[in-house]
């Protein structure tokens, strides 16, 4: 069969992509660490194992080359925002299997590389939190400072989690205190309880969102992503969380809290910049990563669950297809709307 | 300061144009045997009007242009017609065409050449004049020139673009044309300029070719010129019309229309030069300046023959062992030539040997992950994710609503695809799937027209024979009337009885009958000509501007043909 041109070809491979996605979450991941302990390299590990294991399965059944596609790295790329989204002390099976369902429904059910609607490791998380949404909320105190064995034990259930190995998370406490205070507590007041609040969000985990925005940032600088649906996230954030600040600063929380609360960097960066999943054209980029902020905000602020990001992206993702289509960009030759 | 505009997208493949500029353009050799295709240029295909046998002299006509868009061939040197028949054509189809073989007899013995004063011309004058030279766009379309020419009273136009672009890895006939021949392309520009009135004259240049730049200054400076020569960022493809357009005017050629229609005309370099030579010298294009780089010795632009078989040139350069094949044009957009037997055409501007280290083969083609980089690399601002979707699910109306057609090939899509989609071929073939449907509803239109219009005269004739019998049949039942009457006066005359004369004739029922068919034929024959239309004589504005855009389609998808048809062929 002859080649047709072009007979060059930049260096650029799916396999890059994704190796770059994963490099560029190693700055979170080392902070995460520090903060937590190596469990979360156990839970990333799990998440990878049971990545690569279900697609395989699924490729040798959907009949595709199992090297060419084992080492695309997307499946990687799911494993590791599953591990880095569940609670890091989360039963072994609780991670393994989210992930599996993740790749097996979310992903190749759909189709596989390419054809999946909905970002599979926000599909996961999503379906892990309404069937266990009390293993999902149980996120390890800070100050609780285990060793690896303990974790590993923790993990694999042959140490039982202990209720008071636990707290909630920056946003949760936030909410429930305003929920108690019924007015009279103000967002200032809670924040400074130094247990569970640091300089400008959770403590502790204002320095792992920071690591995220690091990390997405060097994916901007990279072109790996573009900085459409990041800003538009963040900017939706910022004007929500800002316009209910300033209108009450007493019930609700400043955009420097949200920013570096909860998913916001993650999803911002990692998550929401599927493109498979999300918006394709620069300015449904731009509404994409809004929709995501609202919802996520939204969620967060006034719904029942602690953050609102894998929501927000999934049900961005039903509408990727016609932001995509209703923002079409003018071609070559048609910029006066001609 | 000039302003430079920018054109979205685009991209930055290694130029690898060093190698082929450190020697100056050679002669080629005359080859052995020439095999001239006669159908070199978008359009229609001359007729041969040698036959085997025949001597001719170099310049002599071989093909003359059979329609308006269509370009006379001639023979590149002289010597002896040995076959005119088909041969394989240099074309990724791997198709065979009209030639003419052609054995030089080694003295290059020209015919007689008449130059053309084209200013004491009139504009069609002189496009019959470039038509006749065999003037063709050298850049690679090869439309033929004279086609490009429009009134300046019908379609003024502001700014003629010159393009020296050259944007594509690899060649570098056009540098090495401005390098040493630029006084002959400045004076070709002027001959352009004073055929469009154009009001400005702006040659681009891509700014890798720092020597072309300056040798056109000095040519345009020498020459008293005001032309403006732009050196523009180097970024493929900068060298393509639309986008050096954009490029250098900051307007854009609206989708689907001409350059002129917004004042705006362009022409490559080499086909201003070769216009200048057909003007001044009376030459006709017998010959073109070609790159003959790639996995070879000694790379180097040569001046060849059209019709100059590739194993030939080749062999001058020194193809390194390892060589695997050819590739006619840049890496960009050219195609691999299916045989070295194939020879030189007018569009041909660069012979690339290939090497697996060169080109390596195609990584295998992973699944879209829809990441954009094609549509932030597409100079027409396309967005190449979404019509390969439609393409390869052969929707091909939904890859037309996404502008399939205004892709210009370029192959930026590809270049940058990390699953190593082969885009640009998709949308070849769906253009060519689109192409082939049109060509096939024609088909059936035409034949549906052609039977409706049989059954329609089929109808005519026998409304009209009957009419005929219809009108006999009444005029004999009037004379017969007549004749009774006459006999009835006679009777009456001979006082017959008064009974008999008030008794209507015997055979007047029958007549009435008649006469009453008769009528009622005619009356139905009427409302079927209003009902119907007649045939072609008597048709409204309206219809024959319809019939008209009917046939500039069937024109057009003519012209398309050639292009779909070979393209169906590629894998």
């Amino acid at each position: 069969m002859i080649q047709s041109s072009p007979y060059v070809r930049k260096e650029a491979s799916v396999t890059r992509v994704m190796s770059e996605v994963c490099l560029a979450l190693l700055p979170g991941i080392a902070v995460y660490t520090w903060l937590i302990g190596p469990a979360i390299l156990l839970q990333i590990a799990i998440a990878t194992a049971a990545a690569l294991a279900g697609e395989a399965v699924m490729l040798k059944i959907r009949g595709k080359p199992l090297g060419l596609f084992l080492s695309d790295g997307s499946a990687v790329v799911t494993a590791w925002l599953i591990a880095l989204t569940f609670p890091p002390l989360a039963p072994w099976w609780l991670i393994a299997g989210g992930t599996l369902f993740a790749i097996v429904v979310a992903k190749h059910l759909y189709g596989g590389l390419g054809q999946n609607p909905f970002n599979p490791a926000m599909i996961a998380f999503a379906a892990c939190i309404v069937s266990f949404p009390a293993l999902m909320s149980q996120w390890p105190s800070q100050d609780l400072h285990l060793a690896f064995g303990e974790q590993f034990r923790i993990v694999f259930g042959f140490t039982p989690a202990l209720d008071g190995l636990t707290a909630a998370t920056p946003l949760d406490a936030l909410k429930t205190a305003l929920k108690q205070g019924e007015g009279s507590a103000s967002v200032a007041t809670i924040l400074a309880n130094s247990q569970t609040f640091g300089h400008f969000a959770g403590r502790g985990w204002e320095w792992l969102t920071l690591a995220y925005l690091v990390g997405g940032l060097w994916l901007w600088q990279r072109r790996i992503i573009t900085w459409h649906v990041p800003l538009g996230f963040i900017g939706a954030i910022v004007l929500l969380s800002g316009g209910l600040w300033l209108y009450d600063a007493k019930q609700f929380a400043s955009p420097l809290f949200h920013l570096f609360s909860g998913g916001v960097m993650l999803g911002a960066f990692f998550i929401a910049t599927d493109p498979v999943s999300g918006s394709t054209t620069p300015r449904g980029k731009i509404i994409f990563g809004a929709g995501c902020g609202l919802i996520a905000y939204i969620i967060r602020v006034f719904g029942g669950y602690p953050d609102g990001v894998a929501f927000a992206v999934l049900l961005l993702n039903i509408c990727a297809p016609l932001i995509s289509l209703l923002t079409q960009p003018p071609i070559y030759g048609a910029k006066d709307g001609k | 300061m000039f302003q430079i505009f920018k054109f979205n997208g685009g991209v930055k493949p290694p130029s690898h144009k060093t190698q082929s500029v450190t020697e100056p353009i050679g002669v080629a050799p005359l080859p052995s045997r020439l095999v001239v295709p006669l159908h070199q240029s978008i359009g229609g295909t001359p007729r041969p009007v040698v036959k085997t046998g025949d001597r001719v002299l170099k310049g002599q006509l071989i093909g003359e242009a059979d329609g308006w868009i269509s370009a006379a061939v001639h023979a590149p040197t002289s010597g002896t017609v040995r076959d005119v028949g088909m041969y394989l054509q240099p074309h990724p189809s791997g198709l065979t065409a009209a030639s003419v073989v052609i054995e030089p007899d080694g003295k290059d013995e020209w015919i007689e050449r008449v130059p053309v004063d084209y200013r004491k011309l009139s504009l069609p004058e002189v496009q019959k004049a470039l038509q006749q030279a065999g003037i063709v766009g050298l850049g690679g379309a090869a439309f033929p020139a004279h086609g490009k020419l429009v009134a300046p009273a019908q379609n003024p136009i502001d700014t003629l673009v010159i393009n020296g672009g050259e944007c594509e890895p690899f060649i570098t006939c056009d540098d090495m044309l401005m390098r040493e021949r630029a006084e002959g392309v400045v004076r070709g520009t002027a001959i352009y300029r004073d055929l469009l009135q154009a009001r400005q004259v702006l040659i681009g240049i891509e700014d890798n070719k720092p020597e072309a730049v300056a040798a056109m200054r000095e040519a345009v400076a020498r020459l008293g010129e005001d032309f403006q020569v732009v050196a523009v960022p180097a970024i493929y493809p900068a060298g393509s019309a639309k986008q050096l357009i954009r490029m250098l005017t900051g307007k854009e050629v609206p989708s689907g229309k001409l350059p002129t229609t917004i004042g705006i005309q362009c022409y490559n370099v080499a086909t201003a030069y070769a216009t200048w030579r057909a003007i001044e010298f009376g030459e006709p294009l017998i010959s073109r300046l070609l790159t003959i780089t790639g996995n070879v010795e000694r790379p180097r632009n040569w001046e060849v023959l059209v019709g100059t078989p590739i194993d030939e040139l080749l062999a001058l350069a020194g193809p390194k062992a390892d060589t695997d094949g050819v590739i006619m044009g840049g890496p960009m957009m050219g195609f691999a030539v299916p045989d070295a037997q194939v020879s030189i055409i007018k569009a041909s501007n660069c012979l690339i040997a290939r090497s697996p280290g060169l080109f390596p083969p195609n990584l295998p083609e992973m699944p879209c992950i829809r990441c954009g980089e094609c549509a932030r690399a597409c100079p027409a601002d396309l967005q190449p994710y979404e019509m390969y979707w439609f393409a390869r699910a052969k929707n091909f109306g939904k890859a037309q609503e996404y502008h399939v057609f205004d892709c210009i090939e370029c192959g930026c899509c590809s270049f940058v695809c990390p699953s190593h989609i082969p885009l640009v071929q998709y949308f070849r073939f769906a253009k060519s799937e689109i192409w082939a449907r049109e060509r096939d509803k024609q088909a059936a239109d035409t034949a549906k027209n052609r039977y409706e219009f049989k059954l329609e005269r089929e109808e005519r004739e026998k409304a009209e024979k009957a009419e005929k019998l219809a009108k006999a049949a009444a005029a004999q039942a009037a004379k017969k009337a007549a004749e009774q009457a006459a006999a009835e006066q006679a009777g009456a005359a001979a006082d017959v009885a008064p009974s008999t004369a008030t008794t209507p004739p015997a055979d007047d029922p029958e007549a009435a009958k008649k006469a009453a068919i008769a009528a009622a034929m005619e009356r139905a024959a009427a409302q079927r000509a209003a009902a119907q239309p007649q045939n072609t004589d008597a048709l409204t504005p309206a219809q024959q501007q319809e019939i008209d855009q009917i046939e500039a389609r069937r024109a057009q998808a003519g012209i398309a043909e050639d292009t779909a048809a070979s393209e169906k062929n590629q894998p």
